[in-house]
């Protein structure tokens, strides 16, 4: 039931307060009432406080290290990885962007048996490793994006822009539409814009004039609407999204300690999936956090309780 | 895409501490829920519509254009070219001559889908195994091509027989294409495995061939036959014929500028 729910919030509903609660989480919620000083004290540490980025500058060496691979792997021609982001060869085992594939698989009407493959080999991989843990850790859309974040969030503070938020069901209206679309014209429409693979090609072959579009993409992200693309518009992340739905790899909420101050829901790129850090919204002591999270780890940083943490489902108790 | 004016909560509060007098000001009127929300619908609504037009109107100026380029070895026709290929770029890290570039956006759909500049630098099939196929995971270079002389990216055309050094009864002595060119061109005699660069192989011809001599497929793609209404004595023109596959070798290393002897890319004319 929590999936299916999870699942529809992914695809836009908007969050729901829980029908019911743990008896244990009941009590857990019981006590933290009057507790306002205590948060607002807490708030003030939180201001005073220099910003944690760990989980952050590790994504960031991921990021740029996994694109880097493929720059060498072609400047050097140590074909390691041979390819881009939407498909390629990792030590000549294929691998294929997932709704990439699907795209093309639909415009042929038939499914090449290497891009079968590869997408398979994909999807085990975000499939134990956490899906949109893909856009955090390995898109490098994802890590401009987040500078044209950090640069709205600077501008929208001295009150030069402002966000325009918008409906989360437009990011599965355009995955189907995009399908639809390349499924009747026999052509991968969205390929062409997909700044992903602009920006992975660039990356690996050199700069070309698409990056304007993603440059406009960025400035739009920067002037109008925080992280519109991948809130609002990614159907790769979307899809991804599907794809690590039952990962193990996931962020977990601890009730316990959380003040209910909201500092990760200020930091999340989705924070509809933290709707459950809102006070009296847990329905257990712990809870795993929906197939829309990135695993980027803001919240986990952020935290001040320490009521947001990586943890890998099974493992834990195995060490 | 959507312009709209501000509205949402953080711009009022931000813009408060006004440097404008506040009797200038208009005084903001503030949004019920439902407004909001409905602005909010009707935003998402128009970026998405943007995007999805911005597709075809990106895309079906360009088409023709994009499909003018030569396309690496066993591309079928074009259609089917740009539609199954998913853009990674595994055919342009594999080929050892770097024949195979990409698409700029300029090109519409053809936008990140490789082609080959044969001018620049032509197939020689040096890799001998047809790399790119190989290396292609969806089939847009069709896999049930197994040999150079099955390929067929295009077939080579005269286009300036006026210029063309045998119809005229010239020979050709030094480098083509001048000591700059960075094309590389396979020479099995010399070296069985890696091409020359172009620069570094001067010919000596009393006739000029060099279409001819370094067509990878050989006599049935091409060669030179007498041309026998000229009033030049000894004048020849080269003839290409059907087992041309449109590697466009001859159009590299033609020494005329701009190439007497061009290829053009078969599905051209498929959709125009």
């Amino acid at each position: 039931m929590s999936l299916v729910n999870d699942l529809a919030m992914m695809f836009g509903r908007a969050p729901q307060k829980p029908r019911h609660k743990t008896d244990a989480a009941v009590v857990l919620h019981g006590r933290k009432r009057g507790r306002g000083v205590e948060i607002q004290k807490l708030i003030e540490e939180i201001a005073a406080a220099q910003s944690v980025h760990t989980w952050r500058n590790r994504r960031w060496a991921v990021i740029v290290g996994i694109n880097l691979l493929f720059t060498l792997s072609f400047w050097f021609d140590v074909q390691l990885v041979e390819g881009s982001l939407t498909a390629s060869r990792f030590l000549g085992f294929h691998l294929a962007d997932v709704y990439s594939g699907i795209l093309v698989s639909l415009a042929q009407h038939h499914i090449p048996i290497n891009l079968l493959i590869g997408m398979v080999t994909v999807m085990l991989i975000w499939g134990l490793l956490g899906g949109r843990a893909y856009c955090s850790w390995v898109c490098p859309y994802h890590l401009v994006a987040e500078w044209a974040e950090i640069l709205h969030l600077k501008l929208a503070k001295r009150g030069i822009v402002s966000d325009h938020p918008m409906h989360r069901g437009v990011r599965t209206v355009l995955w189907i539409v995009f399908a639809l679309l390349a499924l009747a014209t026999g052509h991968t429409l969205f390929l062409t814009l997909n700044p992903i693979g602009i920006l992975s090609r660039a990356v690996v072959y050199g700069p070309s004039l698409a990056l304007l579009w993603v440059l406009l993409l960025l400035a739009f992200e920067v002037v109008y609407s925080r992280r519109s693309w991948c809130r609002y518009v990614c159907p790769i992340g979307l899809t991804y999204g599907l794809v690590g739905a039952l990962a193990p790899f996931r962020v977990e909420y601890k009730l316990e300690a959380c003040a209910h101050e909201g500092e990760c829901r200020k930091v999340c790129e989705v924070p509809h999936v933290l709707d459950l850090t809102i006070k009296g919204r847990a329905e257990d002591v712990r809870v795993d956090i929906g197939p829309d999270c990135t695993r980027c780890g803001l919240c986990v940083d952020v935290c001040p309780t320490k009521s947001l943490d990586y943890k890998f489902k099974g493992l834990s108790s195995l060490l | 895409m959507t312009s709209e004016n501000p509205e949402s909560g953080e711009s009022r509060a931000a813009s408060a501490p006004g440097k404008k007098a506040p009797q200038k000001k208009k005084p903001r009127r503030r949004l019920s829920r439902q407004q909001q929300r409905r602005r909010m619908l009707l935003r998402s609504a128009l970026t998405g519509f943007a995007l999805v037009l911005l597709q075809p109107i990106a895309e079906w100026p360009l088409v023709r254009r994009a499909h003018a380029r030569l396309r690496p070895p066993g591309a079928k026709d074009q259609d089917h070219f740009l539609g199954a290929c998913i853009k990674c770029g595994q055919c342009v890290q594999v080929c050892p001559v770097q024949a195979i570039t990409f698409a700029d956006i300029t090109e519409g759909l053809g936008s990140g889908v490789p082609y080959i500049d044969a001018r620049a630098q032509a197939c020689d099939f040096s890799c001998d195994a047809l790399s790119c196929i190989l290396a292609c995971p969806t089939g847009a270079l069709s896999h049930e091509i197994h040999s150079k002389e099955e390929v067929h990216s295009g077939i080579a055309r005269l286009a300036r027989p006026d210029a063309c050094r045998a119809r005229l009864g010239k020979g050709f002595r030094g480098t083509t294409r001048g000591p700059g060119f960075r094309g590389r061109l396979r020479h099995e005699e010399v070296d069985r495995w890696n091409a020359l660069p172009v620069a570094e192989h001067p010919y000596d011809r009393e006739i000029c061939d060099l279409c001819v001599i370094e067509c990878p497929i050989g006599e049935s793609a091409i060669r030179l036959e007498a041309l026998e209404d000229s009033d030049v004595p000894g004048a020849m023109t080269p003839v290409v014929a059907d087992a041309c596959v449109g590697c466009g070798v001859c159009e590299m290393v033609c020494p005329e500028e701009p190439t007497c002897i061009v290829v053009d890319p078969f599905g051209e004319e498929a959709m125009g």
